[in-house]
């Protein structure tokens, strides 16, 4: 038998051992020698705060009342858990790059950081968890006073309520004193999470113990269990199918909503690789936990007496097989099962109330002079979490005390998941759609949680809060609206019923709202940010414009992180943007990373709400991102502008170069052309003036003589001035100065007078002139002395350079629609291909023979008047001598060259030939 | 997911993460629909009897859990391979 005492000292003695292992691991990380700390073991243990008192008394006695049913609030879970990859790994990821402080955290976060949303979970989480508390610490004062009650002679609980109150008390200690030593959230609290993993341990082997002796012990084995199984009262169930699948949903959303399970796998996560072995040992973890409930329940509906509360078997069983220490064993399981969650749930309860709610109050009652008065906000902060503590933990009292610790454990667990599940909506449609807003997932919360208020929670209160005849018929006599019987789902399992009633609305509110709804582009920011987490870790781009300055946001971010921590993180930034001095420029990067550290501290809400007060700018409007993109847009603008002007320079400078290259060769040709004219001016110079010299200084020349002489002298000076003439000819030609005497005539006529003109020429050899008399007759309006000079031109080309034995030119004329062809064809040598580009430039002699009297004038004089006279001279290849065409337009104005050759069909006109 | 820049076709290592990605997707829809078997494909009125129910869901469960542990591990070892 178990004296009181002695219980008493072990239940005290287990409670200083986990105060000491919780102490040992701050320690150890604290000198950074607690990496063990961080191993995926310990992180799968300390989910196991899933398992509860209720878990591990009341599932024995969930068995015993209704067979395999109990499974499913395992089962549920171990599904979730299979589906870490695309559920738990994007939750915890999304917790570690927003740091996620807690559920309502999450999902105010989500919404557009909506302190609103905040508060409205925070509310649901201890309404829901309250019930849970009270559970916890009832199972306590149940187990106390079962050990109590087996003691010979019985000595009686002194007081059961004093009993609970001072487990509520103590658990309250160990929560304050290690669940608010650091602040920031973020920071794991690895002697509460080292605390909670041991305890995990224990009950484990408790279960397990109690399971091994019951089947090997009791019963002779595990085939004689099967068999008394099979023999039991609960060897068949009716387990009705909607009930199972209802229950297995309820527990697997419970997992992801609760507030204590968010807390241990999202906000105490360590490393994100941790889920890849939780996602297997922790399921594991659940098989063993319920692996012995059916045969414990089957044994003790066997050997226990009637009337026993099933609730007990797991402590009752070996107290009656008188084996104490097994009872102890399993006394100390089910007190870790209770004050784990209680611990756990008090950290994360106090973190929502401290944050979002204590927290705003205290900012708005300052003012607007915010953080920035003089005041510790660290210090506020963190009594505000105390006392959240304090405040959870007396609910859950106060709750025990209400419903007097009555109820079947089973059915409080029920009601507790039933309420914290109203979340799910809002927070699987949070992380996987982008189209929920705010508003849509407040409505669906609101709704949701009022049906579970009428429809579960009140009537689990009993009589003097919802007197009987309103459960039963509705409130007024109607009866769609009577708690169990709600919408007409009367003949349904009342946990099926509850599930529909609460969460289909909710779903339906949500999902409907979202849809008509438009979200604040801060809500549709931090939606792409959550949904899109695993596809890229950005930063969201909350704070465009700052008027912030460093100094306000130091002394601001010292008061709520601390002093050293928060001059670390400013020099750090100050160091990434390469600073020199402690405090960093207040950019738009800076102020979200601090705003993210922050968050972990009081929140992101809170956190936003802050940094607004300094930064001037409560949240980014439509009219920001406008304004942004505005800016964008003119910048692209300008940019754009900048690269037109640069090309449009680029090529100015390049035209610059060619006319400056252009300018460069003219002054070569000018100076060449200055050169070549004196050269040419002075050989026949040279020549005059020797034989003028002779002529007068020799006094015995004969008649003969003289008349030599001057006759040299006479050539000379005509050649002086033919290549005079010419210059002055080409200079007025090329300064666009002549001036053109159009008028009609024929062609027949200018050649036949250029014929005649060379003839007069004694110089040069006879030649054959070939004409086509029919052709030439062409009507044309041009300058005739002009196009007789060409002609002379050419002509005298051909007597002076053909080479042939007997000479002959052939003049051929052809009519083109809008032009006039006249080739010059000789029977000579022609003129090599790299020379036919030359013969038109000035002063350009292919050779020097029989170049008597030529300057090399003629035809660039020729090449001048016939652009002047609106044609073109060319060279012409492909005929057997020398050739040249001069293409003529029909109507010389003077502007427009015609194109050689452009067309070859004769034109009607040709009949005024 | 329409990604321009994404390859269309991508080598066999990556591949095989694929698969096992989807298989790590697929596994609770496997489980969901291997527990709630017995419950829901039982005849109309037939109460459930709990000894082969029992051994068959703790079948199950452990045949999910050694699933879930493969995969997990070989996710893991591609993760270390990849860094």
């Amino acid at each position: 038998m178990v004296p009181f005492n002695v219980l008493l000292a072990v239940a005290l003695g287990y409670v200083a051992f986990l105060f000491l292992i919780a102490f040992a691991a701050e320690r150890a990380a604290q000198r950074g020698r607690g990496f063990w700390l961080r191993s995926p073991a310990i992180y799968t243990l300390s989910l196991s705060v899933y398992c509860t008192a209720w878990t591990f008394y009341g599932a024995v006695g969930y068995a015993a009342r209704s067979g395999l049913e109990y499974l499913t609030i395992y089962l549920g879970p171990t599904i979730v858990f299979l589906a870490w990859w695309s559920l738990l790994r994007k939750l915890v990821r999304i917790g570690r790059t927003q740091r996620i402080t807690s559920i309502a955290d999450l999902i105010s976060s989500r919404y557009g950081k909506s302190p609103g949303l905040a508060v409205f979970v925070t509310v649901l989480a201890v309404v829901g968890t309250t019930p849970y508390i009270a559970l916890q610490l009832q199972s306590v004062t149940l187990s106390f006073s079962v050990i109590a009650r087996s003691v010979d002679g019985g000595w009686a609980l002194p007081n059961v309520n004093a009993t609970a109150f001072v487990v509520a008390a103590g658990l309250a200690l160990f929560t304050i004193l290690f669940g608010t030593r650091n602040l920031d959230a973020n920071e794991r609290h690895h002697g509460v999470v080292t605390a909670i993993a041991v305890e995990a341990i224990v009950k484990l082997v408790a279960l397990l113990a109690v399971g091994v002796f019951v089947v090997w012990g009791i019963a002779g084995g595990a085939s004689d269990m099967l068999s008394r199984i099979a023999r039991s009262p609960i060897a068949e169930a009716a387990a009705p199918g909607p009930r199972w699948v209802a229950l297995t949903a309820l527990s697997a959303a419970a997992i992801i909503c609760l507030p204590r399970m968010f807390q241990v796998m999202v906000v105490e996560n360590a490393d994100e690789r941790h889920l890849s072995t939780a996602a297997w040992a922790f399921p594991l973890y659940l098989l063993a936990m319920s692996l012995f409930v059916v045969p414990i329940a089957v044994v003790g509906l066997e050997i226990l007496p009637e009337g026993q509360n099933p609730d007990l078997y797991v402590l009752t069983l070996p107290l009656q097989e008188g084996r104490e220490g097994l009872a102890m064993l399993a006394f100390l399981g089910g007190f870790s099962s209770a004050t784990s969650m209680v611990i756990v749930a008090a950290i994360a309860l106090s973190t929502m109330v401290s944050n979002h709610i204590v927290m705003p109050i205290w900012l708005r009652m300052n003012g607007g002079r915010g953080a920035t008065v003089s005041g510790d906000v660290r210090q506020i902060v963190l009594n505000a979490r105390r006392a959240s503590i304090g405040a959870v933990l007396l609910l859950g009292y106060l709750y025990y005390r209400l419903t007097g610790g009555t109820e079947a454990l089973a059915s409080i667990g029920l009601i507790s998941f039933a309420g914290v599940v109203q979340v799910l909506p809002a927070l699987v449609g949070g992380i996987f759609w982008r189209g929920a807003t705010g508003r849509g997932a407040a409505t669906g919360l609101a709704v949701g949680f009022a049906v579970w208020l009428y429809a579960m929670f009140l009537p689990s209160f009993g009589d003097w809060v919802m007197p009987a005849h309103v459960l039963a018929e509705g409130p007024f006599g109607v009866g769609w609206l009577a708690p169990e019987r709600l919408f007409g789902l009367g003949g349904i399992d009342p946990m099926l019923r509850a599930l529909l009633v609460s969460l289909g609305p909710n779903t339906a509110a949500f999902v409907v709202v979202s849809l008509l709804d438009f979200p604040s582009p801060l809500d549709r920011l931090q939606a792409a940010q959550f949904v899109n987490v695993l596809d890229n870790s950005r930063r969201p781009a909350g704070w465009a414009d700052t008027r912030a300055e460093a100094e306000d946001l130091l002394v601001m971010a010292q008061r709520i992180i601390g002093a050293d921590e928060a001059r670390a993180i400013f020099a750090e930034f100050a160091h990434e943007q390469g600073k020199a001095g402690a405090l960093p420029d207040p950019t738009p990067a800076f102020i979200e990373r601090l705003e993210r550290e922050l968050a972990g501290s009081v929140g992101a809400a809170t956190a936003h709400a802050m940094i607004a007060q300094i930064t001037g700018g409560a949240s980014i409007s439509v009219e920001d991102l406008l304004a942004v993109a505005d800016e964008t847009a003119q910048m692209m603008e300008h940019s754009s502008q900048l690269e037109a002007k640069s090309r449009e320079l680029a090529r100015t400078a390049r035209q610059l170069q060619e006319v400056n290259e252009k300018l460069r060769e003219l002054s070569e040709q000018k100076d060449a052309f200055l050169s070549q004219v004196s050269h040419e001016l002075r050989t026949p110079m040279t020549s005059i003036r020797a034989f003028a010299e002779i002529l007068m200084a020799e006094d015995g020349l004969s008649g003969e003589e003289v008349r030599r002489y001057s006759g040299i002298i006479h050539d000379e000076s005509l050649r002086l001035t033919r290549l005079l003439d010419d210059l002055l000819d080409l200079s007025v030609l090329e300064n666009g100065r002549v001036s053109l005497d159009s008028q009609e005539c024929n062609l027949h006529d200018i050649i036949d007078s250029a014929v005649k003109a060379t003839e007069s020429i004694i110089s040069g050899r006879a030649i054959e002139i070939r004409r086509e008399a029919t052709a030439e007759n062409v009507r044309l309006r041009t300058d005739p002395d002009r196009l007789r000079q060409v002609f002379i031109n050419l002509i005298t080309n051909a007597r002076k350079y053909c080479a042939a034995a007997s000479p002959v030119l052939r003049i051929r004329v052809r009519v083109l629609r809008d032009g006039i062809i006249v080739d010059f064809i000789d029977n000579g040598d022609g003129i090599a291909p790299q020379h036919r580009d030359i013969i038109f430039e000035k002063f350009s002699r292919l050779s020097d023979q029989a170049a008597a009297g030529s300057a090399g004038l003629g035809l660039a004089i020729c090449r001048e008047i016939v652009t002047r006279l609106g044609g073109s001279i060319a060279y012409l290849a492909g005929e057997a001598g020398t050739a040249f065409r001069v293409t003529l337009p029909r109507q010389a104005d003077g502007r427009a060259p015609v194109r050689a050759g452009a067309d070859t069909g004769v034109s009607s006109e040709g009949e005024a030939a | 997911m329409t990604d321009p820049l994404r390859p269309v076709f991508v080598e066999r290592r990556a591949y095989r993460r694929r698969r096992l990605m989807d298989a790590a997707r697929l596994l609770p829809f496997v489980g969901a629909v291997l527990i709630l078997a017995p419950v829901v494909l039982r005849p109309e009125g037939r109460a459930m009897t709990t000894a082969p129910t029992l051994i068959y869901l703790f079948a199950v469960w452990f045949g999910l859990i050694v699933g879930a542990a493969l995969i997990a591990r070989r996710l893991d070892d591609e993760d270390r391979g990849a860094d």
